[in-house]
């Protein structure tokens, strides 16, 4: 149904990247890799080129953010967590490796990685794997074979409310035979000033990424790419809970090997195989006076593969995707007691998972004529966990006495999609099913702290497989200069895995409300619609508004936690030549559906405005960007529903980005 | 002993039945120990006997022990398979002299020379007071003695408790199960007894001892699916579960109920009390 390209801001190749813009939603059904290269200039479409991803990604009117601090937020699509959606990097599978989910894998890239995110809603999201909300692909910059050329930038901002200091450059040389290109970002940030300059404590943060890569055209239309990003971060603060974390690290590696065969039925075979690994180390030492200190590192490390063929026959675009990963998932927790003369208080949090998937993907799209498209999409998983730690296992079978070290689960998924272009209508509806098997944490998490609910969490080795049933229909008409969209979408969500009160047992952490375990609630239904308009005025002037609506209920009708209340975003802009200027404000509505059996209070409505202007300045080869603007213009202190324990967002901010090329 | 107790079992089975095995083949092995699992304590002489006292760490400690004796014959070195023994520990105070729990001595692995029973050391020695161990045997008919002083040192853990019940019977538990723990829903065993007089401590029987491990170190939570302990049948030990989520300290706090639920020791933990009088203590 819907199909957004957010494109990120490239440090690289500015000149290079492109929208897909609003002209190309309205062609769903023919897209996939008619992301054009080579148009727009994104930088001054964006208001901060160099905010992080987290700010880009939610743009999108699928996509919300659980905010735990100034850094890493978790992105929530279709109103659905981590668990329940699937983020790749160019189709390569990650798993953060915190237990408090304070490493979605979107902390580990930067935008100077990145030319765009690729988000998918629902089942058609499952090319890389099974989802139940949808999916983000998050796509690197692609290197091109040019005549010789060398090209470097330099980039810069600064942020006022947390004393934010970036700095990023870039190096690219292209040949007829391969490329290079190398790239380096770096953040640090102080603890920002929420409205009313109130300082929020352990909010800061600091980041450097590096990436590289190497393309060689081994032959004609053979292409061999090696890459690898480096991402660590250290003195992160988590205002939201009651640790930081003093290192956040990140090795994604990958070789890529592309064929484009001279024949009538196959136009792309793409096959890639990959490793990364993720050192999270989390622990309380920087917090004042704490009970017991209280160290929680964890490793993720993942191996994967992918081969996808692309192919035509007749009017059908055909797409295989057959891939696989192994992970291995371990969080421990040592607390050391006050009394030295006592052992160490340890556990494993993950006990040494070992996660297993090797699964077939095949999609078809089909043009029965120009005007009306089908997509048949379909996967076939077989999904496997290990917990390879006795010492874990023993500690899980405490609650479940009967578990078997191993459990394997078949994941599948359908999806088909109908799309009618008529005169200036463009219309849509689809369904799909598709299930998911359970997170590292639902299934074998071991006293998981969950600090905005104040309960700890016990992960349940014997759930079911979440299943999702859904249906999504869009209307949407361009005239003009006008353009509105209308769309919708419902998951019907069976054995919903949630958290679920054991009464009576103490909590491990202290201060904890109780203990909760991880079940599969009989079913759950989320709602989610949105209104897009866009309408070009007086020429240069552009108006965009983008309203949200999403409702999210169990069987008995109680409200789920997470779920967005109704949402504006509208934003007026102008550009001209090498100027631009955008004015946006966003409004929140009173959320009143709060989930309470899930910890959850009202959060009052708010509305923020911000400003910013850009100048794009040209001399010879030589291009600088730079952008200014206040975000919060009134300094309003507020939180959003997802602002885990109410840490209000940051206030009044001034920023200004300087992007130079040359 | 479902985790950890079954592999050490096996181990010393196996163990006992090599060494039995050599023992047939060869008179050789007489001074070496009856398994490679237990180490000497001490030797106890008399005139016609050295009887000599085993057990797994090669100490005695405060609590419950389980001891293994053998009675080797000075005249031809040979260990007597046909003795009958009994013991009488005793604990010689300035003011008084007392016994303490104990079991009958019986032979039950597949070493003949091998006697076998535990002895429950509820309190330690100091400088003035001490514990002595009689052993008294009859072989063919005839009878002889063996006393030699046992050392019972002060322990930094609470492993045994004496105490006067609320229906003012004295009795006295042992932890005795998991040896080493682990963070595991563990099978633990504990004794109860009774003191009927100064020198008699019978098992007492048809009790629940009931269990709260708590790590004081960390805000006293507890943990999960806990299973009070009970008997089997009268004269036994007492069998529960004791699960433990993490490594440390943990005080497993006590009530000892009786068969009708009446609490006859120890107290229940809550906010403001955070111990029970009566518990044991385990760090690993």
């Amino acid at each position: 149904m819907k199909k957004i390209g957010i494109i990120l801001f490239s440090a690289f190749a500015v000149q290079n990247i492109v929208a897909q813009s609003e002209k190309d939603t309205l062609k769903t059904a023919e897209i996939q890799e008619v992301i054009v290269i080579g148009t727009t200039s994104i930088a001054n479409k964006q208001e901060k080129p160099l905010s992080s991803i987290d700010e880009y990604l939610q743009k999108s009117s699928s996509i919300n953010m659980i905010r735990r601090g100034a850094y890493a937020w978790e992105p929530v699509i279709n109103n659905m967590q981590t668990e329940r959606t699937l983020i790749t990097i160019d189709g390569m599978r990650i798993f953060g490796a915190c237990t408090d989910k304070m490493d979605p894998i979107t902390s580990y890239v930067e935008v100077s990685n990145l030319s765009e995110a690729e988000i998918i809603s629902g089942q058609q999201g499952s090319c890389h794997g099974s989802t139940i909300g949808g999916a983000v692909d998050l796509k690197r910059q692609k290197g091109n074979f040019a005549e010789n050329k060398w090209d470097f930038n330099i980039s810069s901002g600064f942020e006022s409310v947390n004393q934010q200091k970036i700095f990023g450059a870039g190096a690219r040389y292209q040949h007829q035979k391969f490329y290079l290109e190398a790239d380096v970002m770096s953040r640090d940030a102080e603890n920002y000033k929420a409205g009313n300059n109130m300082e929020v404590l352990y909010s800061q943060f600091r980041k450097i990424n590096t990436s590289g890569n190497i393309g060689v055209k081994i032959a004609e239309n053979h292409l061999l790419e090696g890459s690898v990003i480096y991402d660590k971060a250290t003195d992160v603060g988590y205002p939201a809970l009651p640790m930081d974390v003093s290192l956040a690290e990140a090795v994604i590696t990958s070789l890529n090997y592309q064929m484009v065969p001279k024949s009538e039925l196959f136009k792309n075979w793409d096959t890639k195989i990959y490793y990364n690994t993720i050192t999270h180390r989390m622990d309380d030492t920087t917090r004042p006076s704490v009970p017991v200190h209280m160290d929680m590192p964890g490793w993720s490390k993942t191996y994967g593969y992918y081969s996808k063929l692309k192919g035509e026959i007749k009017n059908h675009q055909l797409l295989m995707n057959v891939n696989g990963f192994y992970n291995q998932s371990v969080a421990e927790m040592t607390m050391y007691p006050n009394n030295p003369e006592e052992n160490l208080m340890f556990m494993y949090t993950w006990p040494d998972v070992r996660t297993s998937f090797q699964g077939i993907f095949l999609e078809d799209r089909i043009a029965l004529n120009p005007n009306v498209f089908i997509k048949i999409s379909g996967s076939l998983g077989f999904h496997s966990n290990k917990v390879a730690s006795e010492f874990g296992l023993n500690s899980l079978k405490i609650f479940h006495p009967e578990m078997k070290d191993q459990k394997s689960r078949l994941l599948k998924n359908i999806s088909a999609n109908f799309e009618f272009n008529r005169n200036d209508f463009n219309y849509g509806f689809g369904t799909g099913f598709g299930d998911r098997a359970p997170s590292v944490s639902e299934g074998y998490g071991f006293y998981l702290f969950n600090s905005a609910e104040r309960y700890d969490y016990i992960g349940n080795p014997e759930l079911k497989n979440e299943s999702s049933a859904e249906a999504n229909a869009f209307a949407a008409f361009k005239k003009n200069n006008f353009y509105v969209k209308l769309s919708g979408s419902y998951f019907h969500i069976s054995d919903y895995i949630i958290g679920e009160i054991i009464p009576d047992l103490v909590p491990m952490t202290i201060g904890g409300k109780g203990v909760k375990r991880y079940t599969g609630l009989k079913s759950a239904s989320i709602i989610n619609s949105a209104l897009d308009t866009e309408l070009r005025f007086l020429n240069d002037f552009k108006w965009k508004a983008q309203l949200t609506y999403s409702q999210g209920r169990d069987f008995q009708n109680e409200p789920l936690p997470y779920i967005s209340p109704l949402t504006l975003l509208s934003s007026v802009s102008f550009e001209k030549n090498r100027f631009s200027t955008e004015a946006s404000v966003m409004v929140n509505s009173r959320q009143k559906d709060f989930s309470e059996v899930y910890g959850e209070t009202e959060t009052p409505a708010f509305a923020v405005a911000q400003i910013s202007a850009g100048y794009k300045l040209l001399f010879g080869k030589n291009k600088i960007h730079t952008k200014i603007g206040v975000e919060n213009l009134l300094d309003t202190q507020y939180n959003t529903y997802s602002d885990w324990n109410k840490i209000p967002r940051p206030g009044r901010n001034f920023y200004l980005n300087i992007h130079y090329q040359f | 002993m479902k985790f950890s107790i079954k592999p050490i079992l096996a181990v010393l089975m196996m163990a006992l039945f090599l060494v039995s095995c050599r023992n047939e083949n060869s008179d050789i092995d007489e001074t070496s120990n009856p398994s490679t699992s237990l180490k000497k304590i001490k030797d106890i002489d008399n005139n016609d006997h050295i009887v000599e006292l085993y057990s797994v760490s090669g100490t005695t400690a405060l609590g419950y022990n389980e001891l293994s004796i053998r009675i080797k014959n000075k005249s031809n070195n040979q260990y007597e398979k046909n003795a009958t023994i009994t013991w009488t520990p005793m604990m010689h105070m300035t003011s008084m002299s007392h016994s303490c729990p104990k079991s009958l001595i019986t032979k039950n692995g597949s070493d003949d020379t091998l006697y076998n029973g535990y002895i429950v050391f509820q309190m330690p020695q100091n400088a003035s007071e001490f514990w002595n161990l009689k052993i008294d045997y009859t072989i063919n008919g005839t009878d002889y003695t063996a006393t030699s002083v046992i050392d019972v040192p002060v322990s930094d853990k609470k492993t045994v408790a004496s105490f006067l019940g609320s229906d003012n019977k004295r009795y006295i538990v042992a932890y005795i199960d998991p040896k080493n723990p682990k963070v595991a829903l563990n099978d633990m065993t504990a004794g109860v007894w009774m003191m009927q007089d100064m020198m008699t401590f019978p098992v007492a029987n048809g009790y629940t001892l009931k269990i709260d491990p708590r790590m004081p170190g960390m805000g006293n939570h507890s943990s999960p699916n806990n299973v009070n302990l009970t008997q089997i049948s009268a004269g036994n030990l007492y069998k529960g579960k004791l699960s433990l989520t993490m490594t440390g300290y943990w005080k497993i706090n006590l009530q000892l109920a009786d068969a009708s639920g009446n609490i006859v020791g120890g107290n229940e933990v809550t906010d403001t009390q955070t111990s029970s009088s009566l518990f044991f203590e385990i760090d690993f």
